[in-house]
């Protein structure tokens, strides 16, 4: 589904991406993990299509075709979704208001019939009771006044609503207590299946818990240098990332 | 000939015409003469005045019209500019002349017609208060207008009644030629009382044309005002307008400024806080285009404690367009605990366009609390890719945000059939197309 071959970006002059390889088929969960600085977010900010980011060199297929060619708003109709780790606020954009145009807007480019405002609402409420948000939130403006928490949630709400292909998730944990992590690994779970696939951008293990990986990379200076199963988000909690760090010098 | 001989020419070739015309002018003759004394001593603003400089008026003046040239009387069919859906008194007037044809004066148990009329026939109430407010020394348009002006209305509602049917003043130029009017309103809303009155700019036809409007406002104790003034003339509308308000205690005071076209708009308005529990609010939406100048000056001016101003200006910019904020707060020695609160918020949306803000706080008494807020920027980056990465097209995504960034003023209007009007007009302008 994504084939990202020796990929390599930078932002301004700083080079921070240095040859990525990545596979990921439908069905499979991928880890990325690293340090801070690795890349993981870049990574992340390429594949969404972040204009402040060069691609310097290097490839990404997404269903054969070639991702990064394509405007943000392709890419998502492509069925490419990425959760942000620091979700902006939007105040006088409502929640559903956004939400529908956006649903709509991928739907014309499927060529499919927009929703009208009950069938619309029919959806919201299927997907709301799916990934345990409250209607309140969303009669809001977009992310305003919402907590850390809440902006998360409201991330895999969207999630549920647009059902992508490949849901690429950046730092969904950071600033979540376990509480809330718990909702959000469960509505992600939810939404799995044999034809989809998600990459979970990580600092910690303890998201890996609760969304298990089938597969998890290490992300050191631009570029995976270790790749293994769940097990190796283990071993990186217990020993920390100074050991791989080791482990690439001396290679 | 040099530029300075120049502009005062203008002034004194200006004055030469207004008084070749203030004889056929109906009433209040002394205070015509007394204005243009006043008109020909500070002269019509030039390159170095302050107030005025970023909105050369005096320079479009000079550019545009043919002073010499008078005014044709009008013809044309007001009702495409009507707002439709409101019960209300209907005031036209065509190239600054009042047309009954096509006017309809709803008003049981308060007094609304014409200046002309009301003066014609010894209004009390009229002469007492016309001219008390607007100051001729203070501004050479004040100064013309009062000079000048033909008509215009006068409201006075009586103690203790609201009213419940809107005054809308439909203000037409039939620009075939050239044209420039002068109109004059006089309100006055006595204890408790309440009244909504709404201002309409248009015109048809291509020729450049010129109207100076002066509102004086008494609102008394415990009374309301609402004072809309929709400015969406895309014809070559250049206008110079003032609305000065006197507040008593407790009253309130709302006021609306939509300008969305037009060639050079330049708006005065004046609210003069003399009492204590008032609360004002002035909000001001600016969508500007083309080429057009738009420029908004207000004054709230606290001279007694324990009052509250609120002022949220809010402005964008595209293509060529100007935009011009300067917001006065004077608070006087008395008024202490006195709140002011002003916002102006300016999003530009092109390289050409652009916006000069100033925030301007005059404090005198040392209990108070007082802020401003004057930023101008572009579209926040980072929300539109947001908005983008969730399937939206880019140019939905800056509609979404421009709308929403206009929103807030719209908001405020609290009359239904109004803000439906308006919001037509401005989804139509920001491209809403979700």
């Amino acid at each position: 589904m994504l084939s990202i071959k020796n990929l390599q970006a930078k932002i301004g002059e700083k080079q921070i991406l240095n040859g990525i390889n990545l596979e990921v088929k439908p069905g499979e969960v991928h880890a990325i993990m690293g340090p801070n600085g690795s890349g993981k977010s870049t990574l992340a900010s390429v594949l969404a299509g972040r204009e402040e980011f060069e691609v310097t060199g290097g490839t990404a297929d997404f269903l054969g075709k070639d991702l990064l060619e394509m405007a943000p708003e392709d890419r998502a109709r492509e069925g490419v979704f990425l959760a942000f780790q620091y979700p902006v606020e939007i105040p006088g954009v409502s929640t559903i208001n956004f939400m529908k145009t956006a649903v709509n807007q991928i739907r014309e480019y499927r060529g499919q019939q927009p929703l009208d405002a009950v069938s619309f609402l029919g959806v919201m409420k299927e997907k709301m009771k799916l990934v345990e948000i409250d209607q309140s939130l969303l009669n809001r403006s977009l992310n305003e006044g919402f907590s850390g928490g809440e902006k998360k949630r409201n991330e895999i709400f969207q999630m549920a609503m647009l059902e992508p292909k490949l849901a690429i998730l950046d730092e969904t944990d950071s600033g979540l207590d376990i509480d809330a992590l718990k909702i959000v690994a469960n509505g992600v779970n939810k939404l799995r299946n044999k034809s989809n696939a998600v990459v979970v951008v990580t600092h910690y293990q303890r998201l890996l818990d609760y969304i298990v990986p089938d597969f998890v990379h290490v992300l050191y200076k631009g570029k995976i240098v270790k790749s293994g199963t769940k097990d190796l988000a283990l071993e990186l909690e217990a020993k920390g990332y100074d050991w791989i760090k080791d482990e690439v010098t001396v290679a | 000939m040099s530029a300075v001989a120049t502009e005062k020419n203008i002034t004194a070739d200006l004055a030469s015409v207004i008084e070749k015309n203030i004889a056929s002018l109906p009433s209040q003759m002394q205070k015509r003469k007394e204005a243009l004394d006043a008109f020909k001593k500070i002269g019509l603003p030039l390159n170095k005045s302050e107030e005025y400089k970023f909105t050369p008026v005096t320079r479009f003046l000079e550019r545009n019209f043919d002073l010499s040239v008078s005014t044709q009387p009008g013809k044309l069919n007001p009702a495409p500019y009507f707002i439709d859906g409101l019960d209300a008194s209907v005031l036209v007037f065509i190239n600054g002349v009042y047309s009954p044809a096509h006017s309809a004066i709803k008003s049981p148990g308060i007094t609304v017609s014409t200046l002309q009329d009301a003066l014609l026939n010894n209004n009390s109430t009229a002469l007492k208060y016309f001219g008390t407010l607007a100051d001729v020394n203070a501004d050479a348009f004040t100064a013309w207008n009062t000079a000048s002006w033909s008509d215009g209305v006068f409201v006075h509602i009586p103690k203790n009644v609201v009213a419940e049917k809107p005054i809308l003043l439909y203000h037409i130029h039939d620009a075939q030629a050239q044209v420039i009017s002068h109109s004059r309103n006089l309100i006055l809303v006595e204890k408790s009382s309440e009244v909504t009155i709404l201002e309409k700019f248009d015109s048809a036809g291509s020729a450049n044309h010129f109207s100076t409007v002066v509102t004086e406002a008494v609102v008394e104790e415990n009374a309301g005002l609402n004072f809309y003034s929709i400015q969406n003339d895309s014809g070559a509308r250049h206008q110079v307008g003032l609305i000065q308000v006197q507040q008593a205690n407790h009253s309130r005071v709302n006021t609306f400024t939509f300008s969305l076209d037009g060639k050079l708009i330049r708006n005065n308005l004046h609210l003069t806080l003399d009492g204590e529990g008032i609360e004002s609010h002035m909000y001001g939406l600016y969508l500007l285009g083309k080429d057009t100048l738009a420029d908004n000056h207000t004054v709230a001016d606290h001279r007694k404690p324990n009052s509250f101003s609120n002022e949220l200006y809010k402005g964008i910019m595209d293509e060529s367009s100007r935009g011009v904020f300067n917001g006065k707060i004077y608070v006087r020695p008395d008024a202490q605990k006195t709140n002011a609160f002003q916002a102006n918020r300016n999003i530009l949306l092109t390289d050409k366009a652009t916006v000069n803000t100033k925030p301007q706080l005059e404090i005198w008494a040392d209990d108070v609390k007082c802020s401003h807020g004057c930023t101008s920027g572009q579209l926040d980056e980072e929300a539109l890719f947001y908005l983008q990465t969730r399937g939206i097209s880019k140019e939905t995504a800056q509609a979404m945000m421009l709308y929403a960034f206009a929103g807030e003023v719209l908001e405020s209007v609290k009359d239904p059939v109004i803000k439906a009007y308006l919001d037509q007009v401005i989804s139509e302008r920001l491209h809403k197309n979700f």
